[in-house]
């Protein structure tokens, strides 16, 4: 019950949002706002002991589970589960959740109410996507959080916002489709073999594919998840979308949008389709280590400080995609972290962005230049996210790219020293962005003036969290550590026989309760 | 007492924290109080730790505490815990002590700056990372204060941020060392992935009973953790980054010469010697990159015009004596230099501050001139420390530890004759260019009026440091002076192997001793002839065609920026602009015009006119006759 109220606590709050957001706009966010702090409240009091809790070795993966029927007779039901992941990135959602709201305060003025609807929707679809456990349902979610997003970025956003909202809708809907395609093939093929038409996760888990028909399906899944990651060459919807996208849509975008795709191939991709994964990973990290760099190089380049920002994404999820692919325990945790801390840090340096943007009226980096002297708090902010972008150890960021790296280290050598070098572009663009913001002459004068309570305490949380997460992330690690082992342990089942196993994915610890897990 | 290793970091990094969060509410005397205060009871701590850890010596040679589990991940447990033996002890000492004396003398020399407290607090956080990295057991912790002591220096050279160049300085700064870095982690991949440990002590233990002897492992990782070392130490191929980051206030070169940053690779060469011993050849590798990069960068520092470019190569040449000790086994010597010129060279880029700081921030020699009546005090500590540095014999502390290494390189079993040549003729360059350096500074006429003249608090730290500079070498003299004193290499070597000696060569010491001699009063007396006996010669020889084209090409690094500039700077660059649009979007847009071209394509055939249409069905009709007919 816990998990559906945690999803009806936004949907209700933005439906209150909307409506009493047409009188006034104040009630519109204070709902929002009050919503949001509410449903962290009860997260934090309900999820975090449960997951805090050594868990007894027979336990099953979920900590918190609920299944009502549904549609019984296609074989969908409304089944929501929670492990330590999902624990983890609802807290995430619901703290950036807080942090959108909280920098879109000043910044909308025109149809408050329907933004914030839009904006709670969202964050609902987001809540549902990370517990969501029957496919059809997670369908449901994933569609969910994608419609208000389009309003978002086509209502609210910037110049060029019919062309960003328009790319984002029909990159994420087709790659969507081919997900459904895939789960609706999977269905008849686990209803065909086992007699059980089922949208449910854990039923269709370990169900016996052909290579190829596997492949297929896996690549369906992938397809989806690459495109919101996003995964090079897929890219490109991301830094239209994030550029026009109002500063809250680029928060939830690059903070959490981008977290779904992760959080897809952790949870779906490999677990569902373990061979044609292990198969497919050596392209798969290739692919993400083209992304690292690629995103990198292009991030350093761009004049519009939004954009740049946005292809730094490209590069950090690269990373989150080399270590699924690796699925070690090293890589996963190193990619949990990096997942929180890109939404974090990527996050603050939206918030930071649409500061400038609603002070100067202007992203470009051409017209700015020694902003420090104007604004020494929001430079100093800026320096701290830039230094967490690149990965200095302390901050939460270097915790989970090293992790990654030594993780996948022992099964892809040369393609982890590749993605190394991603460090170094990295300090590039970041260092840039310092330097062409708010060090250097002034080239334009500019009487702006500095935070303010509110936007100081929002930049404050998050630099904290990052902090903490740099310093002491054992915390997350020992509430993910069970969930990740368990979707490790989830077995290839025995009627294939495993092929010759010469790629970078050594086979999970032989265990012979790993199918057991798998069908419970 | 041991148990309070922990604040010995803390102090400083709580200072950076109360300063960066008070920022400019803070008054400037509180500001200073805080800076200076941290770091100097840090000072005080390490010296009351300093008694405590020789009372347990020889029973204890190393101390562990941690302070707490920074993560614990699949056969990964890092703590955040210290490790205390002679070397770390060492390498404290020097941080916190001479970091506290730049910090009082930065209160005097910042004083009119904008920015005081961030100075401040950037100073305090460089300190904190500098001790992290000497102190961490494990080559996590370690890699978070090599780091952030890379960030600090970024902040520092950038620190007056409104002239670019001073920006491009410290990104090149921290981007040139970055790549060292990356390829240190890679060794830190290497060694987890074969050894499962990333604590210092544990891995040098597997190494050795796992790794033999001249295997590829050892080397490869070896070379990998040169690759850091070479990035923060400024030495080959890694050293252009230093030279410019002279953008920064001069208590910064000061500290980032003397107590932080560029002895960090020597640092970590030295803690993970046996991994380095277990491989001939990045030994060598290493003796030879510090031969090579002192002698290139004694050529450099003979023609610059800088008076803080001087020293920054005197740093790059004396690094690289560490490294040629280092290279050839001699870790006690490497130790014992480091120390001496961590007191040498900070004496003089703070006298070289007072006095660029009394001509109102000229840094050109060749307006000096004149100073030596004009600013006494600054000249005899400036002596006292040109003389160190130069290696004067007998009465400096720079004698002593550079001959210990000059003498070691020429009779250790790996080191040899040429290296002991290299090792020569950079004592005879070090000498020619600081004295060069000292004249054109002090003697001659007066060319800008002194518009300064230093107070206390940066008068007391140049006498401290110039007192250091000529008595701190009799913590070790030579065997050949009558049994000479080993106090310190006693010390280092709970820490660090003794050198082997080669016995056929031992009996030549006193010869060698004498060479090194020659070659530093050689350079004097050259440089004391060219420049004020007879400037005549002096002058005709600077105007010899080959002497101006070589003089160009050593002012400018060799050209090495240039190099690094055609090969990796100007095409990355190129690279990024030319796809700023993403190509790869560019494909994709070439698919949605595609899609319009087909419908305007499409659109244009509906014309709404009759004939076109009869016309399009009479065409068509035929075309699928003829295809049945004759098909």
């Amino acid at each position: 019950m816990m998990l559906i109220i945690l999803i009806a606590v936004p949907l209700a709050g933005g439906i209150l949002a909307g409506i009493l957001g047409r009188r006034n706009a104040g009630a519109a966010r204070w709902i929002s706002l009050a919503a949001l702090l509410l449903d962290l409240i009860l997260a934090l009091v309900w999820l975090l002991p449960v997951a805090t809790r050594p868990l007894a070795p027979t336990a099953g993966p979920w900590l918190v589970e609920l299944r009502l029927p549904w549609i019984s007779t296609l074989g969908i039901s409304f089944h929501l589960a929670a492990d330590g992941l999902s624990v983890v990135l609802i807290l995430l959602t619901l703290l950036l959740g807080l942090a959108a709201v909280a920098c879109s305060w000043s910044e909308i003025h025109e149809r408050t109410g329907f933004f914030f609807f839009n904006l709670m929707w969202v964050l609902a679809g987001i809540l549902g996507v990370f517990t969501a456990l029957d496919l059809f349902l997670f369908y449901f979610f994933w569609e969910l959080m994608m419609v208000p997003m389009f309003f978002l970025i086509i209502l609210w956003g910037h110049e060029n916002r019919v062309y960003a909202a328009i790319k984002f809708f029909l990159f994420t809907q087709i790659a969507g489709l081919l997900m459904l395609a895939a789960i609706i093939g999977l269905y008849f093929i686990h209803g065909q073999i086992s007699g059980n038409y089922s949208f449910d996760y854990s039923a269709l888990l370990g169900t016996p594919l052909a290579a190829g028909t596997g492949m297929f399906l896996m690549l369906g899944f992938f397809a989806a998840f690459a495109v919101k990651l996003p995964a090079f060459p897929v890219h490109v919807w991301l830094p239209d979308a994030h550029t026009e996208a109002p500063t809250a849509g680029s928060v939830v975008l690059a903070g959490l949008l981008l977290k779904t795709g992760a959080y897809g191939l952790l949870r779906f991709v490999v677990p569902l389709f373990p061979e044609a994964a292990r198969a497919f990973a050596p392209w798969a990290m290739a692919l993400a280590v083209a992304g690292i760099i690629y995103g990198a190089v292009l991030a350093f380049s761009q004049t519009d400080l939004k954009r740049l920002v946005a292809y730094t994404s490209v590069s950090h999820m690269g990373f989150v995609m080399l270590a699924v692919f690796a699925w070690n325990e090293m890589a996963l945790q190193g990619a949990l972290i990096q997942i929180i801390c890109h939404g974090l840090s990527t996050g603050a340096l939206f918030v930071i962005v649409g500061m400038l943007q609603e002070r100067m009226h202007t992203r470009d980096l051409r017209r700015m230049g020694g902003l420090w002297k104007e604004v020494p708090r929001l430079g100093g902010f800026a320096m701290f996210f830039a230094l967490a972008s690149l990965g200095l150890p302390g901050l939460g960021n270097f915790v989970g790219e090293f992790l990654i790296l030594i993780g996948v280290f022992p099964q892809a050598p040369l393609l982890t020293v590749v993605a190394a070098g991603g460090l170094v572009a990295a300090s590039i663009y970041s260092l840039w962005i310092v330097q062409q913001a708010f060090h250097g002459q002034a080239r334009e004068t500019w009487r702006i003036s500095d935070l303010n309570g509110r936007e100081a305490v929002t930049l404050g949380v998050l630099a904290a969290a990052l902090l903490w997460l740099g310093l002491y992330p054992q915390p997350v690690i020992q509430m993910a550590r069970p969930a990740l082992a368990h979707m490790r342990q989830i077995q290839v089942p025995h009627s294939f026989p495993a092929p010759e196993s010469t790629a970078s994915l050594p086979a999970a610890p032989a265990d012979p309760q790993g199918e057991m897990h798998a069908i419970r | 007492m041991i148990q309070l290793l922990w604040l010995i970091p803390a102090l400083p990094l709580a200072g950076f924290v109360i300063l960066a969060l008070g920022g400019a509410r803070l008054s400037r005397r509180a500001a200073a109080w805080i800076g200076v205060g941290s770091v100097g009871i840090s000072a005080l701590l390490t010296l009351a730790l300093a008694v405590a850890f020789l009372r347990g010596l020889p029973a204890i040679p190393a101390h562990i505490r941690q302070v707490w589990t920074w993560f614990d991940v699949a056969g990964l447990n890092i703590g955040v815990s210290f490790y205390l033996d002679a070397l770390a002890l060492t390498m404290m000492a020097v941080i916190t002590g001479v970091g506290f004396l730049i910090h009082l003398y930065s209160v005097g020399y910042m004083a009119h700056d904008d920015g005081f407290s961030r100075f401040f607090a950037y100073m305090n956080l460089f300190v904190g990372a500098m001790l992290i990295l000497v102190m961490a057991d494990n080559l996590m912790l370690l890699y978070l204060g090599w780091e952030g002591v890379g960030a600090c220096s970024y902040l520092l050279i950038g620190f007056w941020y409104r002239d670019p160049a001073n920006g491009y300085a410290a990104r090149k700064a921290f981007v040139v060392t970055r790549v060292g870095d990356t390829a240190m982690a890679v060794a830190l991949f290497l060694l987890f992935d074969r050894l499962g440990s990333l604590q210092i002590q544990e891995l040098m233990q597997r190494a050795g009973a796992q790794w033999g002897v001249g295997t590829i492992l050892p080397t490869v990782v070896a070379l990998l953790l040169l690759g850091g070392a070479v990035g923060k130490s400024a030495q080959l191929p890694l050293q252009t980054w230093l030279p410019d980051a002279m953008a920064g206030p001069t208590p910064v070169s000061a500290l980032i010469h003397a107590a932080t940053m560029v002895t960090a690779g020597f640092y970590l060469i030295a803690r993970t010697h046996l991994i380095f011993e277990l491989s001939p050849l990045a030994m060598s590798i290493v003796a030879i990159v510090g031969a090579a990069t002192l002698l290139l960068a004694g050529f450099s520092g003979l023609c610059q015009t800088d008076i803080k470019r001087v020293l920054a190569y005197s740093t790059v040449s004396q690094i690289g004596y560490m490294f040629l000790a280092l290279g050839v086994g001699a870790w006690a010597a490497a130790t014992f230099h480091f120390m001496i010129h961590a007191f040498f060279k900070a004496l003089l880029f703070l006298a070289a501050g007072a006095v660029i700081h009394a001509l109102s921030g000229e840094q050109d020699l060749f307006k000096m001139g004149g100073l030596r009546r004009e600013l006494p005090l600054v000249y005899l500590v400036f002596l006292a420390g040109a003389a160190s540095l130069s290696a004067i014999p007998l009465v400096t502390a720079g004698f002593y530890s550079k001959d210990m290494i000059i003498w070691e390189v020429f009779a250790s079993n790996r080191g040899g004759t040429l290296l002991w040549a290299a090792a020569l003729a950079g004592a005879l360059l070090t000498s020619i260019y600081t004295f060069r350096m000292f004249f054109l500074c002090f003697e001659g006429p007066l060319r800008t009026p002194v518009a300064h003249k230093p107070g206390w608090n940066m008068s007391l730290p140049l006498a401290v440091l110039a007192v250091l500079s000529l008595v701190a070498g009799f913590l070790e003299i030579p065997h050949s002076f009558g049994g000479g004193v080993q106090i310190f290499s006693h010390f280092i070597q709970s820490a660090l192997p003794a050198t082997q000696l080669l016995p056929a060569r031992e009996s030549n010491e006193i010869l060698c001793q004498l060479a090194s001699a020659a070659a530093a009063l050689g350079g004097l007396g050259l440089v004391w002839w060219l420049m004020l006996r007879s400037p005549q010669a002096g002058a005709a020889l600077t105007r010899q065609p080959l002497a101006m084209k070589l003089s160009r090409f050593w002012l400018n690094g060799w050209g090495f920026d240039w190099l690094y500039g055609l090969l990796f700077e100007r095409p990355y660059i190129f690279l990024a602009q030319i796809n700023r649009a993403d190509i790869v979007d560019g494909c994709f847009t070439l698919l949605a015009r595609f899609g319009l071209a087909l419908n305007a394509l499409a659109g244009a055939a509906q014309t709404g006119r009759v004939r076109t249409y009869a016309a399009g069905l009479t065409v068509g009709a035929a075309a699928i006759i003829a295809w049945v007919v004759w098909l």
